[in-house]
C-alpha cells in the first residue's frame, strides 16, 4: 500500500485500435517521454465505450480515466466517435452533477500520427489528476471484494 | 364528469372490439391510492376510476401485452413515455390506442399522511379539497398544496398524442426553475452534492421497484442481474448503491418522461427523479431534445449531429 506522501495517480486510458492506440504506438516508436501513469486498454472505437467501463474502472481504484478516438470524420466506422460523443457528453456532465470531481474523466481525439499530441494529452490528464489527489467518492473498498491492484 | 366519459368511452371501445383490453386505474382499499385493472369486457369498464390518486404509469404494462390490442389510459406524462417507446420500436404489431385524461396533477400521499396525525381511512376530493378523515380526525386540506414535486415540474400536461382526449386539455406552462431540487444541488460544491447522493442512496434495499416501475426499464436482462460480465456486486456497499443508481438514472438519458413513477414507487423514499431530471436538462440543453414531445426525433444518445458539442475533448 502506497502511502498518500507517496501516492502516484493511476489512470485507465481506453484508446481506439486505429487512431489513438496508434498515436500512442507512434509516441513509443518515436522515443517520446510521457507520464507512466496510464494502463491503456485498447477498443476497437470510442463509440464502444459503455459508461459501464468507466464507472467500473473508477469503482475499481483508478483515480482517472482517460478516453480516446479518432477526430471527426476519421471514424474507421465511419460514425462511431460521434456515438460515443455524445455518450461521453453527457457522462460526464452527469457525474459532475453527481460530485465527481471535474477531470477525473477526459476525453481527446488523437490520431495515428499524432503521437506528440498523445504524450501531451496523457501529461495533462496526468497533472490534473494529481492535483485532484486520489479518488476517494465512489471508489469500493477491497473489504466488499474488489481489490484495488497496487501498482 | 372525465371519469364517466371515460368509462363509456372505455366500454364502447371493448363492445365493438376495437380493443381487446383496456389498462386503467381502478379503486383500492385502501385510501389515497388506486390500482391498475385490466378490463377485457364491456361490463368491467365501470371499474375504471379518475382522480387525484392515479399515480402508476401504466405504459410499464405495456410490455407483458404485446400481442393484444391495449387501450391504455394517460396521463401527458405516461403518453410521452409511449411516445418514447414507439422511437426504440418497441410496438412492431400493435401501438397502443391511447385514451388520454389533461392531467390535474396527483396528490402526493406521503405528503399528506405527514400532515395529519393518525392514520388515514378515508379521502375524497371535493373541488379543490381534499377531505381527509381518519378515527379522530376529519380536515380538509388544499390541494395545490399536496401535489407531488415531479407533477409541479411538469410542462406539457395534456396528452396531446392521445387518440382519444377525454376533458379539455388543460394549459401549457413554461416553468421558469422546473426543477429546484437540481437547481438548489448545482449552487452546492461537488463535495456537498456528492455527500446529499451517497446519503439518499445509502438507504436503498436494491428492492429494484424504481426500476420496475419505469415504462423505461424493459431490458430482457438488467445490468445488475448479469453474471457475465457482473457489473455489479450484489452488496449494499455505498459504493454499490451509487453504482446501481447512477446507471439506472443513466439509462433513462433522454428516454425519461419525468412521471415519478420511479420514485413513488420506492419504499425507501429516496429521492430520484432528480437525478433523470438533470439528464433530461442535459439533453435538452446539449441537444435541444424533450423526452416524447417530438414524435419523430431519434432518442439524443442513439443519434448524433458532426456538430455537435465538443468542447470537453482535448
Ligand atoms: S425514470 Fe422514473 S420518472 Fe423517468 S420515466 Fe422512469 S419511472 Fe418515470
Ligand atoms: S436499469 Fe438499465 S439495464 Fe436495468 S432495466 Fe433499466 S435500462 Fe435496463
Ligand atoms: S425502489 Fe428504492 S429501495 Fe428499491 S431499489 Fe429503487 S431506490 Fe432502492
Amino acid at each position: 500500500m502506497g502511502s498518500e506522501e507517496h501516492w502516484e495517480p493511476k489512470i485507465l486510458a481506453f484508446l481506439c485500435n486505429w487512431c489513438s492506440y496508434a498515436g500512442a504506438d507512434l509516441a513509443g516508436t518515436s522515443r517520446v517521454q510521457y507520464s507512466p501513469n496510464i494502463r491503456v486498454i485498447r477498443v476497437p472505437c470510442s463509440g464502444r465505450i459503455n459508461p459501464l467501463f468507466i464507472l467500473k474502472a473508477l469503482q475499481g481504484g483508478v483515480d482517472g480515466v482517460l478516453v480516446s478516438g479518432c477526430h471527426p470524420g476519421d471514424c474507421h466506422y465511419l460514425s462511431g466517435n460521434y456515438a460515443g460523443r455524445r455518450k461521453s457528453a453527457t457522462l460526464k456532465r452527469f457525474l459532475e452533477f453527481l460530485g465527481i470531481e471535474q477531470g477525473r474523466i477526459q476525453f481527446s481525439w488523437v490520431s495515428a500520427a499524432e503521437g506528440v499530441k498523445f504524450s501531451q494529452v496523457v501529461d495533462e490528464v496526468t497533472k490534473d489528476i494529481r492535483r485532484l489527489g486520489p479518488l476517494k467518492k465512489f471508489k469500493k473498498s477491497s473489504a466488499f471484494g474488489v481489490q484495488s491492484s497496487e501498482s | 364528469m372525465v371519469q364517466q366519459q371515460l368509462r363509456e368511452k372505455a366500454k364502447e371501445l371493448l363492445s365493438n372490439k376495437t380493443v381487446d383490453l383496456i389498462i386503467g386505474f381502478g379503486e383500492w382499499t385502501l385510501p389515497l391510492r388506486t390500482t391498475p385493472v385490466f378490463i377485457r369486457t364491456p361490463e368491467g369498464a365501470k371499474s375504471l376510476v379518475w382522480n387525484s390518486f392515479c399515480e402508476n404509469n401504466l405504459t410499464a404494462y405495456l410490455h407483458k401485452f404485446s400481442r393484444l390490442k391495449v387501450g391504455l389510459v394517460v396521463k401527458g406524462c405516461d403518453a410521452r413515455s409511449v411516445t418514447a417507446l414507439s422511437l426504440e420500436k418497441r410496438f412492431p404489431n400493435h401501438p397502443p390506442l391511447l385514451i388520454g385524461i389533461p392531467c390535474q396533477r396527483l396528490v402526493d400521499r406521503k405528503k399528506v399522511k405527514k400532515a395529519v396525525k393518525g392514520e388515514i381511512l378515508q379521502a375524497v376530493e371535493q373541488g379543490d379539497l381534499l377531505l381527509v378523515k381518519g378515527e379522530n380526525f376529519e380536515v380538509s386540506l388544499k390541494r395545490e398544496d399536496f401535489l407531488y414535486a415531479s407533477c409541479r415540474s411538469c410542462a406539457h400536461r395534456t396528452p396531446h398524442q392521445a387518440h382519444i382526449l377525454i376533458g379539455d386539455p388543460v394549459e401549457e406552462v413554461s416553468l421558469v426553475d422546473a426543477h429546484p431540487e437540481v437547481s438548489k444541488l448545482e449552487g452546492m460544491s461537488p463535495e456537498e452534492r456528492w455527500s446529499f447522493f451517497e446519503k439518499e442512496t445509502s438507504r436503498c434495499i436494491r428492492c429494484y421497484a424504481c426500476r420496475e416501475a419505469c415504462p423505461m426499464c424493459y431490458c430482457a436482462e438488467c445490468f445488475v442481474d448479469s453474471s457475465r460480465p457482473r457489473w455489479i456486486e450484489k452488496s449494499l456497499s455505498p459504493s454499490d448503491l451509487a453504482f446501481y443508481h447512477i446507471v439506472r438514472a443513466f439509462h433513462q438519458t433522454g428516454r425519461c418522461s419525468g412521471c415519478g413513477a420511479c420514485e413513488r414507487a420506492c419504499p425507501m423514499d429516496i429521492r430520484l427523479t432528480f437525478l433523470t431530471q438533470k439528464l433530461n436538462q442535459e439533453v435538452k440543453d446539449l441537444y435541444g431534445f424533450e423526452t416524447g414531445i417530438q414524435p419523430e426525433a431519434a432518442p439524443p444518445l442513439s443519434t448524433f449531429d458532426p456538430e455537435d458539442e465538443q468542447e470537453f475533448i482535448k
